[in-house]
């Protein structure tokens, strides 16, 4: 990626003939007024973006840390210590069942797509549509879709189940797409050689694609788990807001994204809040940088 | 045996695949199954153009949300877009390198906050602040555009910058050959050679601020009518279904998924307006 200062002017490897200095540089920004102003409007504009950012986190930060107690890990809720380890443990129970459904989904039909469907098959575009629609639907109409289906039409009632199912759907198109992209990014000369040793086409894709996609893969479901752990509105009318942790999966449970929302919008309980905000954000935080993380090194590993 | 279990999976495969078309039956199907009946009952003209909403009284008109929708993915929109396209010619154009590599995961984290943290933000610093330093208790249009118009800068800037980049070298280069700026040649070159791209980021922005729910629900108000200043209250679509769905019965339930309807079918509108310009950026 060519960085224009350095196009302008890289000292270390040409002789520039045509350097600006400083001074240069501020002559002629006044000489074009316009062009200043709009040089002052972009600085503005990235200001605007980073300080609102650490403004937000910074600040979250400074009220909720103080304000964490060993009471908000207590086992049992109760409206004193407003605990957030049942809606923890319910969140950890939440991921888990929910990519237990999607990611199977998600990696075959990712397989189907790059592996199986052959060129110009209809069905490949209609599937693409689809995924596209599915990862641009709000989650409040999600959890609506959840609501009739699992809890009114199924008669499961508000059930972590209904949540996961609902949540399921909603990463369905993500985990979709990394592993498309990641099986598309194994090379072919893999599957040649495969075949050129008698493999058949199952086993080139559990054995020799699959393997060679996997950092791929789990970037996808981290991120993936980023997006359950940080969503309210689709399960707030599936799997409820009961604030303990259910025996079965057929019975509600908050998970913490529930349980802030909750918190925050009776209004009883602000310093408690702001130390779950902090819990949360770190959570949701640590996961999206964690696959980054991996994302980074894939790529790296590529070039 | 190996030809049936390779057989097999195939169809496991297929099966798999078609669980994306299969979900957006049944989420079309659901929605429609529960919200057109209502809709009907209640006459689809009172409903959409009705401007009072009073379920005890069996009066259902969703106007005032449709509107409340509308004003705030405006307000974000007007906040958002401007200050999102700027930062990313920043990053495209301007950025040192050094700077880049802390702004850019900045910009990613900013896209992974939770949004009921920032509704929880909007409610304890916007809220008030606006609430001293303007009119009003605060929770108003204002508020929730500021908040959303923050919400949807990351993806504004991400989709910008990437179509920024994406524009050749050789547009800028030969601006500056002719004597331009470097703000002349990024805007008046570059810039609408990215266009399509641009757009398709805004409008993408669009579906995330009319989509918001729980951040909306936390700093708007929530006040289902019309409002006759950008210092009042207002409900948006989302905020309506989250806000009594958990009590409602009969008709009163049926107009909500009703509602629902009505915001799918603007998100609809919304995607298929973006993979249009997305596919149109690609041609070119």
């Amino acid at each position: 990626m060519n960085n224009d200062e350095t196009n302008v002017i890289d000292p270390k490897k040409i002789i520039a003939v045509n350097t600006l200095t400083f001074k240069q540089k501020l002559m002629s920004y006044f000489k074009k007024p316009l062009s200043l102003i709009i040089l002052l409007l972009i600085l503005a504009a990235a200001a605007i973006t980073t300080v609102s950012l650490i403004f937000i986190v910074v600040y979250i930060l400074i009220k909720g840390v103080p304000n964490i107690s060993l009471d908000l890990f207590s086992l049992e809720y109760n409206s004193e210590n407003v605990s957030l380890l049942p809606a923890m443990i319910n969140t950890i129970t939440m991921t888990f069942v929910s990519l237990l459904i999607a990611v199977p989904f998600g990696i075959f039909s990712a397989i189907y797509l790059v592996e199986y469907a052959k060129r110009g098959n209809k069905l490949v575009g209609i599937i693409r549509i689809t995924a596209e629609t599915l990862s641009g639907i709000p989650s409040i109409v999600y959890g609506l879709f959840g609501y009739l289906l699992f809890v009114v039409a199924l008669g499961w009632g508000y059930s972590m189940l209904a949540g996961a199912i609902t949540l399921a759907i909603m990463i369905l198109p993500l985990i979709m797409r990394t592993t498309e992209e990641a099986l598309k990014a194994v090379p072919d000369s893999f599957r040649e050689g495969s075949f050129g040793l008698g493999a058949g086409k199952l086993r080139t894709v559990f054995k020799i694609v699959l393997p060679s996609a996997v950092p791929g893969i789990i970037a996808g479901v981290i991120l993936g788990i980023g997006r359950i752990v940080g969503e309210t509105a689709a399960l707030i009318f599936t799997s409820g807001t009961m604030p303990v942790v259910p025996n079965d999966l057929m019975s509600s449970g908050r998970t913490l994204s529930v349980h802030m929302y909750v918190l925050a919008s009776e209004g009883l309980h602000v310093d408690k809040s702001y130390a779950t905000a902090v819990v949360l954000l770190v959570i949701v935080v640590g996961i999206n940088a964690f696959s980054n993380i991996i994302a980074k090194k894939i790529s790296k590993g590529k070039s | 045996m190996n030809k049936f279990k390779e057989k097999f999976m195939s169809f496991v495969f297929l099966f798999a695949a078609l669980a994306s078309i299969f979900s957006v039956a049944m989420i079309c199907f659901f929605l429609f199954a529960n919200g057109l009946p209502a809709m009907k009952e209640i006459g689809i003209g009172k409903f959409l153009l009705g401007t009072e909403w009073r379920p005890k009284n069996d009066i259902y008109g969703i106007l005032p949300m449709i509107i409340g929708s509308i004003y705030i993915t405006a307000g974000a929109i007007i906040i958002g877009v401007p200050v999102g396209i700027l930062t990313a010619v920043f990053m495209a154009k301007y950025c040192p390198r050094g700077l880049y590599k802390i702004l850019k995961p900045a910009v990613e984290l900013l896209a992974g906050i939770p949004s009921v943290i920032y509704g929880f933000f909007g409610l304890v610093i916007i809220v008030p602040f606006i609430r001293e330093h303007f009119q009003g208790n605060g929770f108003n249009i204002v508020s929730a555009s500021v908040l959303l118009g923050i919400m949807i800068l990351p993806t504004i800037v991400n989709v910008t910058e990437s179509s920024i980049r994406a524009v050749p070298d050789s547009y800028y280069e030969g601006a500056l050959a002719l004597g331009a700026t470097h703000e002349r040649s990024i805007f008046l070159a570059v810039i609408p050679a990215a266009k399509s791209g641009i757009f398709a980021g805004v409008i993408l922005g669009i579906g995330r601020a009319i989509g918001e729910t729980m951040a909306v629900i936390m700093v708007a108000g929530n006040q289902p009518r019309i409002p006759n200043s950008i210092f009042k209250g207002v409900r948006t679509l989302t905020a309506n279904i989250v806000t009594e769905m958990g009590y409602a019965v009969d008709l009163h339930r049926g107009a909500l998924i009703a509602t629902g309807v009505v915001l799918f079918v603007f998100i609809l509108i919304i995607n298929i307006s973006f993979s249009l310009l997305k596919g149109r950026g690609e041609k070119i």
